[in-house]
């Protein structure tokens, strides 16, 4: 390549990237045909026609009606929706907790803070698997049976088929119970407003904190006394051999949700502690020499800022949650992974069509939360003058 | 005139006498436990919980334990201990699985040689560091396929790797995930910021693409899609093919790394290296790559902490790993005591928790080091 063309960066650029396509070209069509002519070879189907057969496998936690009798198809949404009632069950948990441990990290209490530090380092450093694995097979499975359960303050069972947790039913005067909720709501917002405006032009403030939480409690309080109980508790109780009532979490789930908690909240504690420390110190101090009271300091100069850096971190562990949660598989909880890329995969051997369908839905989550993490950092991003 | 009120100190005040609490274990304990009200109760909270908590689980694991026994008649009956015996006599399973008995020194030696060329690469200020670089990623790999797998030309019996198992697996996974993750994130790094379009745009849909589902699916991608994309005579070995799987996952993680070190070089290094007149190869290995990862290493260690712990996926595919071995191990009827399961995975939990911290901290040790020599 003596040719003086070559030394023009843009004559070698489309070069490369001509190379480069070519190469990523010939890869793709290469593997495509392999992959036609080794299904063909093996009898794989090639489109999605599996998609309305029959499944005839059942699964032991479906929340839309599923019978041996629904098809693939049905199967995909069943396991879709386990996936995402674990991110449900988890996200909240996970957040509490961690922000629970993050904020005790930061405690002048030296117990509590090296009692924050050794959960975090702990469980940040053992797989999540074996936390699983520990959870479900040697503490859950070797729990007494029904008879024997063990009953915390007999409400909530804990037993080898699962944990048992009391259920609330609704009543007829449960209507006037949400009613006065979304009134007191509707209020609250209502009087937030006015008093922000109210600030704005005299300056003067109202109690915004103390009318909210009276009317939150006080309203739906007088529904209860003047309309009655909005809901009866249902508790699980021992009726033969097994506990009936309440809500049965399955001993897979709760082992999920209990490992995928624990685990996350460590890496969310942390990022919370980073947070809250990447403050500048001189803010607090900025803020008490403004008059501010620590309380106020903390809500009206510290949160706002350490916020916007936890924020995008805890957004990818929420992400993780949801990635993780396929390792379900490795403990039989149904969901997407276990279901649609073992069961189905396994009885359709249609390898590339459910693998894809898979990943995509993994990609499309992740891509909803980059899109929206992007929208609200745009919103958030500091006011330059 | 009246006389002015004149006041003269002939004598020294008395001395207060030193503050009591300001050093000593009280005035620490003041400080930190019981410097308020709340702080004080929290305090009591946790004594009482460690009371309550920390005395059966140390006893569980020390003094209630079966520390040696010939066989698991003695841990059968054993309710409230750990039965560490089990741990001891499964421990040459769980190292190295099925791999024969009389070729186990292959597995020995490759280990201490990786060993060594880890501590000389990852010590601060040792010498010739490219050498060391040099072996561990182009000559340790070759090294350790011919010990492993073996070689008729040498003498060396050949190990199917249906036999490997155990931790030796999962050191094995994990080397395999970084020697072939660090170069390949490198590039794909370098490619994420090509001003050229097809380059660029190819290299941030493998990243975003692979950073968007869980490597469990890719795994699954691995151990059923590529003999499909493969043709019919090539069918990849039961274990390679999860180990493709943990290096295309990993470069991936590993991409982003390097790329954060890419981005905090200033232009300044940029502009240098070409005014020096250094092609693109040049410039990028002389200048830019040293610096950048260099100032990323606490990253890739945590990254290699991530993908350590990662590697126990692998048993899905039919992998025996240290997990999957301990798995197997508890299906032995002579070692089935109740209390087998709970000691094993506790095992489990303190190995990689010792090799996961020992990383961390390692990689705090560079972070801090990495600090002292910016500042100015």
């Amino acid at each position: 390549m003596n040719d003086a063309r070559f030394n023009d960066p843009r004559v070698r650029g489309i070069v490369y990237q001509g190379l480069l396509a070519a190469s990523v070209g010939a890869l793709v069509a290469g593997g495509a045909y392999n992959a036609y002519v080794n299904m063909q070879a093996r009898g794989i189907p090639m489109g999605f026609g599996f998609w309305n057969q029959i499944a005839g496998f059942d699964i032991n936690l479906h929340l839309i009606p599923y019978s041996g009798l629904s098809t693939y198809g049905r199967a995909f949404w069943v396991g879709l929706i386990n996936t995402l009632l674990v991110a449900a069950i988890c996200i909240p948990l996970a957040t509490l907790l961690g922000f629970a441990v993050g904020v005790a990290r930061l405690s002048p209490n030296w117990l509590m803070s090296r009692s924050a530090l050794v959960y975090t380092n702990v469980l940040r450093n053992v797989p999540l698997l074996l936390l699983l694995l520990f959870w479900y097979n040697a503490v859950l499975k070797s729990l007494p049976g029904p008879r024997q359960s063990i009953d915390l303050a007999g409400l909530v069972y804990l037993n080898n088929r699962g944990l048992f947790l009391p259920a609330p039913a609704a009543l007829p005067p449960a209507a006037w119970f949400f009613a006065a909720i979304a009134l007191a709501l509707a209020a609250v917002l209502a009087f937030r407003t006015w008093a922000r405006r109210r600030q704005e032009r005299r300056g003067a403030q109202a109690p915004v904190g103390l009318v909210a939480t009276t009317l939150l409690l006080g309203l739906p309080a007088i529904a209860v006394v003047a309309a009655g109980a909005p809901f009866s508790i249902d508790i699980a109780r021992l009726s033969g051999f097994n506990l009936r009532g309440g809500i049965q979490v399955i001993p897979e789930l709760a082992a999920l949700a209990f490992g995928l908690v624990t685990f996350t909240s460590a890496f969310i504690a942390e990022i919370v502690r980073a947070g809250v420390q990447a403050v500048p110190y001189g803010q607090v101090e900025a803020a008490a020499a403004l008059g501010l009271h620590r309380g106020l300091a903390n809500k009206l100069v510290v949160v706002p800022q350490a916020m916007r850096l936890i924020i995008p971190p805890l957004t990818s562990q929420y992400l993780n949650i949801v990635k993780n949660s396929s390792l379900a598989v490795f403990i039989g909880y149904p969901d997407l992974v276990q279901i649609f890329a073992g069961t189905v995969l396994n009885q359709t051997q249609a390898a590339v069509q459910v693998m894809a369908i898979t990943m995509a839905v993994y990609l499309a989550i992740t891509l909803a939360v980059a899109a929206a993490l992007n929208v609200y950092n745009a919103s958030r991003a500091p006011r330059e003058r | 005139m009246t006389d002015a009120i004149v006041f003269v100190r002939e004598t020294s005040e008395p001395e207060d006498p030193p503050p009591r609490l300001s050093r000593g274990a009280a005035a620490w304990a003041k400080a930190n436990l019981f410097s308020s009200i709340g702080s004080s109760l929290t305090t009591f909270v946790f004594v009482a919980l460690a009371l309550w908590l920390l005395p059966p689980l140390i006893g569980w694991a020390t003094t209630k334990a079966i520390w040696a026994a010939p066989d698991g008649a003695l841990c059968r009956q054993h309710q409230d201990g750990a039965c560490w015996a089990f741990i001891s006599a499964k421990f040459d399973y769980l190292r190295f699985g099925s791999y024969p008995i009389a070729e186990r020194w292959r597995v020995n030696l490759v280990e201490a040689v990786g060993a060594c060329l880890i501590v000389w690469l990852l010590s601060p200020g040792a010498p010739i560091r490219g050498w060391g670089a040099l072996l561990f990623f182009v000559a340790y790999p070759v090294l350790a396929f011919v010990l492993l797998h073996g070689s008729r030309a040498l003498g060396l019996p050949v190990v199917d790797s249906l036999l490997w198992g155990g931790i030796f697996v999962s050191l094995l996974t994990a080397v395999v995930g970084i020697v072939f993750s660090l170069p390949l994130g490198v590039l794909l790094a370098l490619g994420r910021r090509s001003r050229m379009p097809v380059v660029r745009s190819a290299s941030i849909l493998f990243i975003e693409f692979v950073r968007g589902v869980p490597f469990i699916t890719i795994l699954f991608m691995a151990n059923t899609m590529l003999p499909l994309f493969l043709p019919e005579s090539w069918t990849p070995d039961r274990l390679l093919r999860p180990l493709v799987g943990i290096a295309l996952f990993s470069a991936a993680y590993m991409a982003e790394e390097v790329r954060g070190g890419l981005q905090l070089l200033g232009r300044g290094q940029y502009e240098g290296a070409m005014a020096l007149g250094l092609k693109y190869p040049l410039m990028m290995g002389l200048v830019v790559l040293p610096q950048a990862l260099t100032m990323v290493i606490p990253g890739i260690v945590n990254n290699f902490v991530g993908l350590f712990m990662d590697t126990t996926l692998v048993s899905i595919v039919g992998v025996t790993d240290f997990l999957e071995a301990m798995n197997n191990a508890f299906k032995d009827p002579g070692w089935s005591g109740p209390t087998i399961m709970a000691t094993g995975y506790v095992f489990a939990a303190m190995f990689y928790f010792a090799a996961c911290y020992g990383m961390t901290r390692y990689s705090a040790f560079v972070e801090r080091s990495l600090a002292k020599g910016r500042e100015r």
